[in-house]
């Protein structure tokens, strides 16, 4: 089977500071990874180089597309990589203001995807829009209010439900729970997983809560200071870290 | 179906002058399909720690761990995760699963994840928690809420909703009531006559001697004490 | 001391020119020009006059109007601006005038050939108030994402039930550039295909573009909502027209109220032949 993605050698600086050096990694269909380091580790460097949110001093990140198969996205015209960006893959930011239009109404964040791909009929758009409102569990009745009127979790559902309308295939997620209180992070946890399995996606879902990996990755890569320095599967890392560092992180944990 | 060939296992705390613990030491053994195999010694002789590591979820530092023809102690993460999906199930004492969701979809999940339709999911779900006497009115709601006894009836529930071929149970009948205990036990049976090669930790002495064919005695595995 | 002609420098009206025939040459497409202070304040149609500045010469004949009508203070006084510095025959019959500045309309009298419409233009970016930075927007133009433009549309329809845009409202140019054409009613917009050259200012926002002569202008819309360019369902009560863009004029305090021509010219000239009713 070919990888989705196929990340090499990926190396981001700040001056002579290190962003992020050496991660390399193959993402196969289906598969769920987790990167987890504390703050400052590069872990959200590296969703961004690898987003093309922000472009990496070397390396390389290539994805299985639909049409050319394996391609360095950095290496695509922009046009191209940008279009990716709105079909095929997807980003869940931290905030939901950064991902969302507050100006804009619930269904129209939605619609978004749909009318930059070609969509030009009104009553096609709703309906879809309806249909990830409701999968999401967003009462249609709210679909024409403005995101700024709604709650932060719903929020974040909403900015789930514009990124998926357009079936991509890889979702890169920055702490997606972040921010949000428990009770309504185990609704959204419930909601990605459910979603993830039933589209058959890949994520990336980079976080410093321990808990949601456990829950949401099958593959788990911990960073420090820039570098991976253990990887593996998720339970096996958490359970039974080999790396220093992962032993800190995992004894730190508050058990509940 | 499990062969084990000279394991080694330790434990380095890096973050305690990287003490380093033995666990494990030329550990050698092997299970047949159709074979339920328990495993005995005292508490803290790594009975546990041999089933984490048949099930992938601790690493071993030597030796081979092959089950249904994947070395464990080599495979990559993604092996390991197909071989779990579809090969290898495990009862464990704890339950894990994310707040919210319904009982029901807890215990159809892995047949769900084989690509299983979710009628027949639900139905073969729905059988093993009726057996298991988890009153279906609590169906719809969390397992997170539940008793001790009714989550470690999901549990196995969810264990054995997959006909896996091997199955790694620990201590599945602790905290069951007589009438419970004895359906597990039934379903371990039913398990074995179907050619699934079985790994338990049981406590409950009446239980291995009915379901177990043999023992084996990881003590023996324990490394002797540094000088 | 008398001023050069049409006020500004020979090298600014060159630049302004060459900004022009960019623009004629890419239809649609914003081109950025060093726009100059003029002698009246922003939102005042400085970018237009600068485009009518470097379009005149001493032959032309001008015609100033203003959402239409040509008595206006902005249209009075930017038609005396270029009498006195350009020496210009200016006239307010549509027909007689070979450059046309405009505030928000388009003359209901079909232009021709040899006619150049001016647009004052507010804000350049159509794609503005959706999305403020620059430099997305012109990234967006530059790949031709113009999602967005009906992301707009859509809110249109969501909130009022149609698209509720009643002006400036959003055309793509040859099937290419998606363009802001001023803030004329979409009653005009049918009219922005034209036999005349047809050119945008906007001076604050310091950018020019155009429509060249028989150029395609689609006005945006749904397959399900296309695109109306309706206006009041009244005929005008003065010269009886049924087929021009009308305003609303409050005549008493009692609520009344009646809708006229809102092209001052046309409705004139056609009460002067007795075409009125």
């Amino acid at each position: 089977m070919t990888p989705l993605l196929q990340v090499r050698n990926i190396e981001k600086r700040y001056g002579v500071r290190i962003g992020c050096a050496d991660v390399s990694f193959d993402l196969y269909p289906g598969e769920v990874l987790g990167i987890v380091g504390e703050s400052g580790s590069g872990k959200s460097t590296l969703l961004n180089c690898l987003a093309g949110h922000l472009s990496p001093d070397r390396g390389e990140v290539i994805f299985d597309t639909r049409v050319d198969g394996p391609r360095d996205v950095r290496q695509m015209p922009e046009a191209e990589r940008r279009l990716l960006s709105r079909t095929d893959w997807a980003f869940v930011h931290q905030n939901p203001r950064d991902g969302l239009r507050m100006r804009v109404s619930a269904g129209g964040n939605v619609g978004e995807r749909l009318m930059a791909v070609g969509a030009r009929h009104y009553g096609d758009i709703r309906q879809t829009a309806g249909d990830w409102l409701t999968k999401v569990e967003i009462d249609t009745a709210r679909m024409d209010d403005r995101p700024s009127a709604f709650s932060g979790g719903m929020q974040q559902r909403l900015q789930i439900a514009r990124n998926l309308v357009t079936g991509p295939r890889l979702i890169f997620m920055d702490e997606p729970t972040g921010g949000l209180d428990v009770s309504v992070q185990a609704r959204l946890l419930d909601l990605l997983r459910g979603l993830v399995r039933r589209m058959g996606l890949s994520a990336i879902i980079v976080t410093h809560d321990l808990a949601v990996v456990r829950l949401l990755a099958d593959r788990l890569m911990v960073m420090k200071s820039g570098h991976v320095v253990e990887t593996g599967l998720t339970d096996q890392v958490l359970d039974d870290p080999q790396h220093a560092y992962t032993q800190l992180l995992v004894s730190s944990v508050l058990q509940v | 179906m499990i062969t084990v060939t000279d394991l080694r296992k330790s434990f380095t705390l890096h973050n305690q002058n990287s003490a380093v613990i033995p666990v494990l030491e030329g550990a050698n053994f092997s299970v047949a399909a159709g074979e339920c195999v328990a495993l005995t010694g005292e508490s803290g002789a790594g009975k546990s720690t041999v089933m984490r590591i048949l099930y992938g979820n601790y690493l071993a530092q030597a030796g081979r761990v092959v089950v249904n023809g994947l070395d464990i102690t080599t495979a990559t993460p993604r092996e390991i995760l197909t071989l779990r999906r579809e090969v290898l199930g495990y009862v464990s004492q704890f339950l894990r699963v994310v707040p919210r969701v319904p009982t029901l979809e807890v215990v159809a999940e892995p047949l769900l994840s084989l690509g299983v339709a979710e009628d027949a999911a639900r139905e073969r779900a729905a059988e093993l928690l009726t057996r298991l006497r988890i009153p279906e009115r609590l169906w719809q709601l969390s397992p997170t809420t539940f008793s001790g006894g009714e989550q470690q009836r999901v549990n196995i529930a969810r264990g054995f909703a997959h006909r896996y071929p091997v199955l790694l149970l620990d201590e599945p009948t602790a905290s069951l009531d007589a009438q419970n205990r004895e359906t597990v036990l039934s379903l371990i049976e039913e398990a074995k006559a179907e050619g699934a090669a079985i790994v338990g930790i049981f406590h409950d002495l009446e239980a291995r001697e009915r379901v177990a064919d043999r023992a084996i005695d990881v003590s023996v595995f324990t490394p002797r004490k540094i000088a | 001391m008398s001023y050069n002609f049409a006020y500004l420098d020979e090298q600014t009206k060159r630049m302004i020119r060459r900004a022009i025939l960019k623009g004629v040459a890419i239809p649609g497409y914003q081109v950025p020009f060093a726009s100059r202070e003029m002698p009246m304040p922003y939102g005042w149609g400085t970018g237009g006059v600068q485009v009518s500045a470097a379009c005149l010469t001493p032959d032309d004949v001008f015609k100033v109007i203003d959402q239409g009508a040509d008595d206006t203070t902005n249209a009075v006084s930017i038609r005396r601006f270029f009498e006195k510095t350009a020496g210009v025959a200016v006239t307010e019959k549509t027909t007689e005038a070979t450059v046309i500045q405009t505030r928000h309309r388009i003359p209901e009298t079909p232009l021709s050939a040899d006619q150049i419409l001016v647009y004052q233009v507010p804000i350049p970016e159509p794609l503005r108030f959706l999305e403020p930075r620059e430099t997305e927007t012109r990234k967006m133009h530059g790949l031709e994402e113009y999602g967005l433009m009906h992301v707009k549309l859509y809110e249109d329809i969501a909130r009022h039930g149609e698209i509720a845009t009643a002006y400036a409202y959003p055309v793509k140019v040859e099937d290419r550039y998606v363009m802001d054409p001023s803030p004329i009613p979409k009653f005009d917009n049918p009219k922005l295909e034209s036999p005349a050259l047809q050119l945008f200012g906007a001076g604050r926002e310091q950018r020019i573009y155009a429509l060249p002569p028989y150029t395609k202008v689609f006005s945006l819309d749904f397959e399900d909502y296309p695109f109306d360019p309706s206006k009041a369902a009244h005929p005008c009560a003065l010269c009886g027209a049924e087929d021009s863009y009308l305003d609303e004029v409050i005549v008493d305090d009692a609520g009344g109220r009646m809708f006229v021509c809102s092209d001052t010219d046309y409705c004139a000239s056609r009460r002067e032949t007795g075409e009125a009713a």
